[in-house]
């Protein structure tokens, strides 16, 4: 299993990137992967929204909210949400939420 | 649409690099040219943990581009073994194995072939991979005679061969409709995946579903309680589009139908479009239906795995029928379900003797070749209903869309359902345009993605084996002014999308039904402003402005 460095810490990822130990998402995590998800600086708090009400959903309902919903939910465009997040919210958002990639006919 | 590539694609060379396709065969005989392993070109190894949850042998953390594969000691008896059991258990396996004459009829039908001029994705070539084994170790002529009679030793090479060549084919079928034989040969695939599967040698985009389908029901791995929040969100944005409140039945028993979609539909856009057509339509007709958050899936990626994992995940949409106590199944928008359901269930799982023969409760016509299956396909329904005149359809509000139709593999050459999705399409819509002839129907050129390879990592391979279909696109994009690509499988929806992207820019991908609640008058609607993506409807663009 592949080994990524974050700010000090070492967390094990997918060959995609993703966090694999759930329980080990931390919001410095979320910061500290940003970069590498081509977002420049401290997160901003529209990014934090959209984060903390995936991992709420995540709490809820052991997925990732459908896409529609999110933005629905969180009032953004989609348009917006690439904005903030380059890969978008399935590859990005949900990345840097610790969340797995949802596979299957998608 | 925006002039830039989706991010998935950043990485991707241009389509005229990629288009550069050198057809010439390697100077080196191939038996002895070796796979090479790149970024773009494989999908990534089953992780452990989804093997575990399957009980399958061999999990553990392995790299295809890595030397060592972590093979078991015993891996060439295992090989053997599985291949003569199934040699004795699958008589097709045995005569696809025997009887192919190399004519080379098949060789440029591979949208693999066509898009990446390797020779070994010619399907006859590929499968000689598999049967140059069984000569040399299986047939007289080819362990006396060895490669004269074009047998070869079983090596570690070969079985890295195998998982190369197996992952970069869809089973789609298309080679099959011009080989003189019938020989099939995503048959054939499916047997050198059940081999290398005997090895632990998987791909996770295709065995993550699996796995999640024995714990949740479905592909992605949705709760109940996520699959409900998803069906009542699609209500809601339904009602706020047409002011018509709708409810959605889910595990209902005694209810007339059993409604099953692949997960993608409640999930993925487009999909989940469609999926708000569907409950729209039904509410419409007011139908004693029901959802099931136990036979969540459609889809079934056990195809793309075994047969013993196809029968597993099948019985499920049956059992579920039983436990419910429905009279019949009606299946929705699924590519590779029809194939399973068509030309498997019966022998694995059927026959579904305590469901009854399917009849439209609306029309009353019955669906006699649904009669073994006891599922009738969603195309099939609709169009009847259309035919009796039971909708009320305006196909003017989809005059924004001018449409081609992309056959699914499985649906056309499986199934054989050509002429519903159309007679379905040329009533909701106004704008059609058929693609050219050898890319639709049985002829149709697969998306590139299917049979568990619809994922990121393998984008090279993908866009090379969507060539054919994008160019297709294409040609009616810059011929009719194509905005549109309707289909009607999940995987299609989910993959055409980047086809299109790469290929065709600017056309954009739906569904069936999504098209057909857009036009579908609804009783006590009000006057719709927006479409089901919320676009404004043509002729109320300006009202929208205001």
């Amino acid at each position: 299993m592949p080994e990524l460095e974050l700010g000090g810490n070492t967390y094990e990822v997918d060959e995609d990137g993703f966090l694999q130990q759930l329980d080990k998402w931390n919001p410095q995590f979320a910061q500290d992967y940003a970069p590498l998800e081509g977002i420049d600086g401290e997160l901003t708090e529209d990014h934090w929204k959209l984060i903390n009400y995936i991992r709420d959903y995540y709490e809820e309902y052991g997925i990732a909210p459908m896409i529609r919903k999110l933005c629905k939910d969180c009032k953004f465009k989609l348009k917006y949400i690439y904005e903030m997040f380059p890969s978008g919210p399935a590859k990005g958002a949900c990345k840097l939420a610790g969340l797995s990639k949802p596979t299957g006919c998608v | 649409m925006s002039s830039e590539l989706p991010p998935e694609l950043a990485d991707s060379p241009k389509p005229k690099e990629l288009m550069a396709i050198d057809y010439r065969p390697p100077q080196q005989p191939w038996m002895e040219t070796p796979v090479n392993f790149k970024p773009g070109n494989y999908c990534f190894p089953t992780k452990a943990k989804n093997l575990r949850v399957l009980d399958m042998p061999n999990p553990r953390e392995w790299a295809p581009e890595e030397e060592d594969w972590k093979l078991p000691e015993n891996w060439m008896e295992i090989i053997r073994e599985g291949m003569k059991d199934r040699l004795d258990k699958y008589r097709s396996f045995k005569l696809f194995m025997d009887i192919c004459v190399r004519c080379g009829a098949c060789a440029d039908k591979c949208h693999f072939f066509l898009g990446s001029g390797d020779p070994k994705n010619m399907p006859v070539l590929r499968a000689e991979l598999l049967r140059s084994v069984y000569r040399g170790e299986f047939t007289k002529a080819g362990k006396i005679l060895g490669k004269l009679a074009g047998a070869r030793k079983l090596t570690i090479d070969v079985i890295k061969e195998w998982f190369y060549y197996f992952y970069q084919c869809t089973e789609c079928r298309r080679c099959s409709v011009f080989c003189p034989y019938g020989i099939d040969t995503a048959e054939i695939t499916m047997m050198g995946r059940e081999l290398l599967h005997l090895l632990g040698l998987g791909i996770n985009w295709a065995m993550e579903p699996v796995a999640n389908c024995f714990r949740t029901g479905n592909h992605l791995g949705i709760l109940p309680n996520g699959f409900k929040d998803a069906l009542d969100f699609f209500a809601e944005d339904a009602e706020e589009i047409t002011g018509v409140k709708i409810d959605v039945p889910i595990n209902k028993k005694g209810a007339e139908i059993l409604f099953v979609v692949p997960s993608g539909d409640y999930f993925g856009d487009p999909g989940t479009y469609t999926c708000t057509g569907y409950i729209m339509l039904f509410h419409e007709l007011g139908l004693d239906y029901t959802w099931s958050t136990y036979a969540s899936e459609g889809g079934n990626f056990g195809l793309f795995t075994s047969h013993e994992m196809i029968k597993r995940l099948n019985a499920k949409i049956y059992a579920e029928a039983k436990r419910l106590g429905v009279k019949w199944i009606l299946g929705g928008e699924c590519g590779h379900m029809w194939r399973v359901v068509n030309q498997y269930m019966d022998t694995m799982n059927g026959p579904a003797d305590f469901l009854e023969e399917p009849v439209s409760p609306i029309t009353g016509t019955k669906f006699e070749n649904a009669n073994s299956t006891k599922m009738v396909h969603i195309m099939e329904f609709t169009a009847d209903l259309i035919r009796h005149n039971k909708l009320r359809l305006d196909p003017s509000r989809n005059d924004n869309r001018i449409v081609t139709f992309h056959d699914s593999c499985n649906p056309a050459r499986a199934m054989g359902i050509l002429e519903e999705p159309r007679y379905v399409i040329k009533n909701v819509c106004n704008n059609f345009y058929e693609m050219p002839e050898n890319t639709i129907r049985e002829q149709t050129f697969c998306c590139g993605g299917g049979a568990g390879l619809g994922t990121d990592e393998n984008m090279d391979t993908r866009l090379r084996g969507g060539l054919p279909r994008g160019n297709a696109v294409r040609y009616v994009q810059e011929k009719h002014g194509v905005n549109s690509l309707a289909c009607m499988c999940a995987i299609d929806r989910a993959t055409l999308i980047t086809v299109c992207d790469y290929w065709a820019r600017g056309v954009e991908v739906t569904g069936i039904h999504e098209m057909v609640a857009n036009a579908l008058i609804m009783r006590g609607e009000k006057d719709r402003q927006t479409d089901l993506r919320g676009e404004p409807l043509p002729g109320k663009e300006d009202e929208e402005d205001v």
